[in-house]
């Protein structure tokens, strides 16, 4: 047992002084004031120049929230959040939106070169003649600073923009969309999101229209107990399909810093999204102080015939994780996808998973889960199958996979399954292994050190869910899995 | 060249190996044979390093450095490579994978780059060629699946590939069909070199019929307790280890 005794030891030795992307850029910010009222909700959309029925929409969202208990029956223990103790609105002090990289502040640059966006990125926001296509919506904190080859997409009609932008300039689209898919009140962080949401992206791919380009986002919360809320929309129409990256790190803080995306996919017939996260949010030091507190709901709603869906996920940042990223199969042979790896470390909590409703007829998803826990960290797979009486012929499989390392760390799988009609089929396979030292043993006998055998191991375990990132994400993705476990051994 | 002396090792609180000492001069090839039980795994073990089995007196050294201070990555960068028993399966892995990263974790403790792709699949394809491997199957999971036969293949062509100065085979000849036998004992043969020396650990005399010892010894009750030439292989064949004081289990 000594191999693993070795690996607890070096998971004690991990220390959030480690996190390499615990930074703070100075940068001039603009603040709403602190706490959260009415006033706060006039004071964000006034910022944004919104329409009236944009506030209406807000300030309604507000109250029913007021009236909403926070959810706890995730399996996550932290301490209670004071609202009223942070901010919900930063913005890079820029009085106009920057045209140009040459415009963008050099501290923005500079966090990227830390946040390691990857080099043919940088070129493709340097404008690197021959650089891949990438269009990179980044939000900086709230606001989004920079939108590239916005002219390009516009030649075939895609819209991508940040979403305070869409509400300017295509008003009618995010008011036909927006919150139809997560309802305001679906649930407490989500009500709240509605409320005071500052920015995200906007994604509307026309009809027949297939994205000549993978869409990327990166986010990250910068000031100091900011709360950050995107609100990502994006709607493929009849025969579209789109493929969206989404990458997210957050620099070191002392408090514990509150994160309550939304994020809405809508397909027509035949319509296909492919979204893909890497999410590396800061976790918290040893103790699991100053990590972020991600709580998130995704939501794909396949409306039309034949849809398509899928979500990938790598989540290895933030100190508590609470994400559910579902589909709603409500057309005919419509098909969801869920491909997750979470890997939890330290004292890091997540409680992950999906939601397949099933509506439609002939309806299927598949569910594959990878789970790593180490240190003394806790690791829910919770999930939810569920075939409706017209969904006849809906079908499912499902597989969580565990991996543990270590003997302080914990991993739960909580399936539910319901099925409302008599012609569904539903597969579950579950299983938990624990990290083996005769495999730790066979690795160092060739060479390996402990760590990169525990990376080797554990890319090995995730393998299948890796493959279904998209090339240039998945290589990222790897040597995260390798940094989220770093220090936790030797 | 491989120096152990009065090697004492435990393992649970029980001690297996009592004062064994061995000398294996550089580009020899030794054979040690010993009935079940005898402490034949554990010496491979102890060589390569395994946690769980300490050393309580005596030294071990490979050319002039000790090796028991060392983790086993540090050994196995030193040239300590173990031909396991039982190699393990790692899922999702691919053997190619697997070697390219303990060729360079061994090329990075040598201080060298690491190697170009094309020149690594080169090395992998001619090493599958003479082990009469389907090199198709080096891009599966790593033994994920393998038979016993080849399982021990895949063991001889990581030797291949990571060219150890000190080689240790473990059981090599056990699950396997004699001509499976004939495959791995030639790919062995074909690592003899002046430069590299060889531990066979076998239960069978048969190994020895394809891999030639310059030396045997018999080891039994954790010590060596004779040693000679082949010759002395084909008389524990007859004779069995009961003149050794140790019954052969059944």
């Amino acid at each position: 047992m000594a191999a693993v005794k070795e690996t607890v030891r070096a998971v004690e030795a991990l220390e959030g002084e480690k996190y390499a992307h615990g930074f703070v850029t100075a940068i001039e910010q603009d603040f709403a004031p602190k706490g959260l009222s009415a006033d706060t909700v006039r004071f964000i959309s006034a910022k944004k120049n919104e329409p009236e029925w944009m506030l209406e929409w807000r300030l309604a969202a507000f109250e029913r929230w007021l009236a909403m208990d926070e959810p706890d029956w995730a399996k996550l223990n932290y301490p209670r959040i004071d609202y009223q103790d942070a901010f919900y609105y930063a913005a890079p002090k820029e009085k106009v939106g920057p045209k140009s990289l040459d415009e963008v502040d050099p501290d923005i640059l500079e966090t990227y070169k830390k946040l390691g966006i990857p080099i043919r990125e940088q070129e493709v926001l340097a404008g690197v003649v021959g650089s891949p296509k990438y269009a990179v919506d980044a939000v900086f904190d709230s606001v989004s600073v920079v939108t590239t080859f916005k002219a390009e997409l516009a030649k075939v009609g895609v819209i991508f923009c940040p979403i305070s932008e869409a509400l300017q300039e295509h008003p009618e689209l995010v008011r036909q969309y927006l919150g139809s898919v997560v309802p305001v009140s679906d649930n407490y962080f989500a009500c709240l999101n509605a409320a005071v949401f500052s920015d995200g992206s906007f994604v509307y791919i026309p009809p027949g229209v297939r994205c000549p380009m993978e869409l990327s986002t990166y986010f990250r919360i910068n000031a100091s107990s900011t709360g950050q809320f995107e609100r990502t929309l994006i709607i493929a129409d009849k025969g579209a399909y789109v493929s969206y990256l989404e990458g997210c790190t957050a620099p070191m803080r002392d408090e514990n810093q509150l994160h309550a995306a939304v994020v809405e996919l809508v397909l027509m017939d035949d319509a296909e999204i492919k979204y893909s996260t890497v999410q590396n949010w800061y976790p918290g030091d040893k103790d699991g102080k100053g990590g972020i507190y991600n709580f998130v709901t995704k939501r794909a709603d396949c409306r039309g015939d034949r849809s398509k869906v899928s979500w990938t996920q790598v989540e290895t940042g933030s100190a508590i994780t609470w994400k559910y990223p579902s589909c709603v199969l409500r057309g005919a042979e419509s098909s969801g996808e869920f491909y997750s790896i979470a890997i939890t470390n330290g004292r890091q909590q997540a409680d992950t998973g999906t939601k397949m409703i099933h509506l439609g007829r002939d309806t299927k998803s598949r569910i594959i889960s990878k789970g790593i826990s180490a240190g003394k960290s806790s690791n829910t797979y919770r999930g939810l199958v569920s075939s409706h009486p017209k969904a006849i012929g809906a079908r499912n499989f499902t597989q969580c996979d565990s991996l543990l390392i270590g003997k302080d760390c914990g991993a739960h799988t909580v399936p539910y399954i319901e099925a409302r009609n008599g012609h569904s089929t539903f597969e579950h396979e579950a299983t938990t292994t624990r990290l083996s030292d005769d495999q730790l043993f066979y690795c160092q006998q060739r060479g390996l050190g402990s760590e990169e055998a525990v990376a080797l191991l554990v890319n090995g375990f995730v393998r299948e869910v890796m493959q279904k990132l998209p090339m240039e994400f998945a290589v990222e993705a790897q040597k995260l899995v390798a940094v989220s476990l770093e220090g936790s051994v030797g | 060249m491989l120096s152990i002396q009065n090697l004492h090792v435990s393992v649970g609180g029980k001690s297996i190996l009592k004062g064994l000492s061995l000398d294996l001069p550089q580009g020899e090839v030794h054979a040690i044979m010993g009935p079940n039980g005898a402490g034949k795994s554990t010496l491979s073990y102890t060589l390569a390093g395994r946690a769980g089995y300490e050393v309580t007196e005596g030294s071990a050294t490979l050319d002039g450095q000790d090796l028991l201070s060392l983790s086993p990555d540090e050994r196995a960068a030193k040239g300590v490579f173990l031909s396991f028993q039982y190699p393990l399966e790692i899922p999702g892995v691919p053997a190619l994978t697997f070697i390219r990263t303990a060729l360079n974790a061994k090329r990075k403790a040598k201080g060298r780059d690491e190697i170009a792709a094309p020149e690594f699949l080169k090395l992998a394809r001619a090493a599958a060629t003479g082990l009469k491997m389907d090199f198709e199957m080096l891009r599966r999971g790593l033994n994920v699946g393998f038979s016993g036969g080849e399982k021990k293949r895949m063991e001889i062509l990581q030797a291949v590939m990571l060219s150890p100065s000190l080689l240790i085979l473990d059981e090599t000849d056990s699950g396997l069909d004699i001509d499976a036998l004939r495959i791995v004992s030639e790919g062995v043969n074909n690592l003899r070199s002046p430069d590299r020396s060889m531990l066979v650990i076998t239960h069978y005399q048969r190994l020895l019929d394809h891999i030639k010892p310059d030396k045997v010894h018999v080891l039994a009750a954790g010590r060596i307790v004779a040693s000679g030439g082949p010759e002395l292989a084909l008389e524990l064949e007859r004779e069995g280890y009961d003149k050794y004081g140790v019954k052969e289990a059944a």
